[in-house]
């Protein structure tokens, strides 16, 4: 790819998703696009830059997709989750004992591990949640992404990643080759599209916010602003996790990261 | 930490032990479940052991009945990596004592995240 058709590559994502692509992750480029160039019958980036220049609709979405679009895996990480299951989510129980209607976000959720994770989580060791309210919402930018969390099914090589075999045996059917997430914890999640850079519609008040490994993508400006928006939809107390490697310091002063061993989680202040 | 990878197929177990020695365990071999409790005695202590299903003279299931018979091996952690992939084949092998259970084919990143679920790694 030449330098120009790289500049308007990265202008492009950026305006269409916020990312800042640096020169360091062109390989990103070649490795995402190929199946793209492969299924739409492009014969090189060039050519691919060329269309998108034209606009066709289908095609931007799709290399938008395809750019943002990450790996993960059930329970990625570990330590958000420990923190999650043995003081956050107590905590959440106790202040919400009245209401007995929890809401938690996940706010980039991919294919659906992540919120998949937290719902087996709740299932597995806090039966008294029996009758309560609880929903998850996932939301991701791709649409692909997120009819793949709705159908909640999963091949062999990712239910092997990070989940523990006694909860694949009792929260997953086999679907033919696949696996799929039994339909009681299915009911927990709501899963829409949602783009973090655009308005933020029908977003409910949320007790619990995940939106891990997204910020290290943006630039302070737009880190700040979603931080902020965050602020609006997280009740006052509430918690947010954030990636290993992110932080809200110097960006925004209304949290107060927890000392919770490598778990990435920040209160918000009360109101 | 040692471990031990106990298969007929010499690839798999060569699969296994490069994933291990390059994550700092000391490995030994297995072709089968008769060869294996040989060698876990002879090198004893072993941290891990990941056995295959299928295998000639004792299968893996009857290797993790055995193991699980053995209070002294209590502190091993056992590993199913295996082609089964049968809800009620999994429970049975989690049921024999069996504390994980990875299916084949698996790749380096599921073998390494199944290690961090059992407290091996970090």
């Amino acid at each position: 790819m030449n330098d120009a058709d790289f500049k308007f590559f990265t202008t492009f994502l950026k305006e269409r998703s916020g990312i800042a692509l640096e020169a360091s992750k062109q390989y990103l480029i070649d490795t995402r696009m190929a199946p793209i160039l492969k299924e739409k019958k492009i014969a090189d980036l060039a050519a691919l830059v060329v269309a998108l220049k034209g606009g066709d609709k289908v095609l931007c979405e799709m290399v938008v997709e395809a750019m943002t679009t990450n790996e993960t895996s059930f329970f990625r990480d570990v330590s958000p989750f420990d923190a999650f299951r043995n003081e956050i989510l107590p905590r959440v129980i106790e202040r919400k004992e009245r209401e007995r209607k929890i809401q938690i976000w996940s706010a980039a959720s991919s294919s659906g591990q992540e919120p998949y994770s937290l719902a087996i989580l709740m299932r597995e060791h806090f039966p008294q949640l029996a009758g309560w309210g609880v929903n998850i919402l996932a939301t991701d930018l791709s649409k692909e992404m997120v009819q793949k969390t709705t159908n909640g099914e999963y091949s062999q090589l990712e239910v092997n990643r990070g989940l523990p075999a006694p909860l694949l045996a009792k929260y997953f059917h086999r679907k033919g080759v696949r696996w799929q997430v039994n339909d009681d914890v299915r009911k927990l999640l709501t899963c829409r599209t949602l783009n973090l850079l655009e308005n933020w519609v029908g977003i409910p008040t949320a007790d619990v916010v995940f939106i891990r490994n997204v910020l290290i993508y943006f630039e302070p400006d737009v880190k700040k602003a979603i931080l902020g928006k965050i602020r609006k939809v997280l009740r006052p107390g509430g918690y947010l996790f954030l990636g290993g490697a992110e932080s809200t310091l110097n960006l925004d002063s209304h949290y107060k990261r927890l000392d919770i061993a490598r778990s990435g989680c920040f209160q918000l202040e009360e109101a | 930490m040692k471990a031990i990878t106990v298969d007929d197929s010499k690839t798999i177990r060569a699969i296994v032990k490069r994933t291990l020695k390059g994550l700092g365990f000391e490995v030994e071999e297995a072709e089968d479940g008769l060869v294996a409790l040989e060698k876990i005695k002879q090198a004893w202590p072993i941290d891990l052991a990941v056995v295959d299903w299928n295998m000639p003279n004792m299968n893996g299931i009857e290797l993790v009945r055995e193991i699980r018979r053995r209070p002294e091996w209590s502190g091993m952690r056992v590993m199913m990596a295996t082609t089964e992939s049968e809800i009620s084949q999994m429970q049975l092998a989690l049921e024999a004592g069996a504390d994980e259970y990875l299916m084949k084919p698996f790749d380096r990143e599921a073998l390494e995240q199944k290690l961090v679920l059992l407290g091996l790694v970090v």
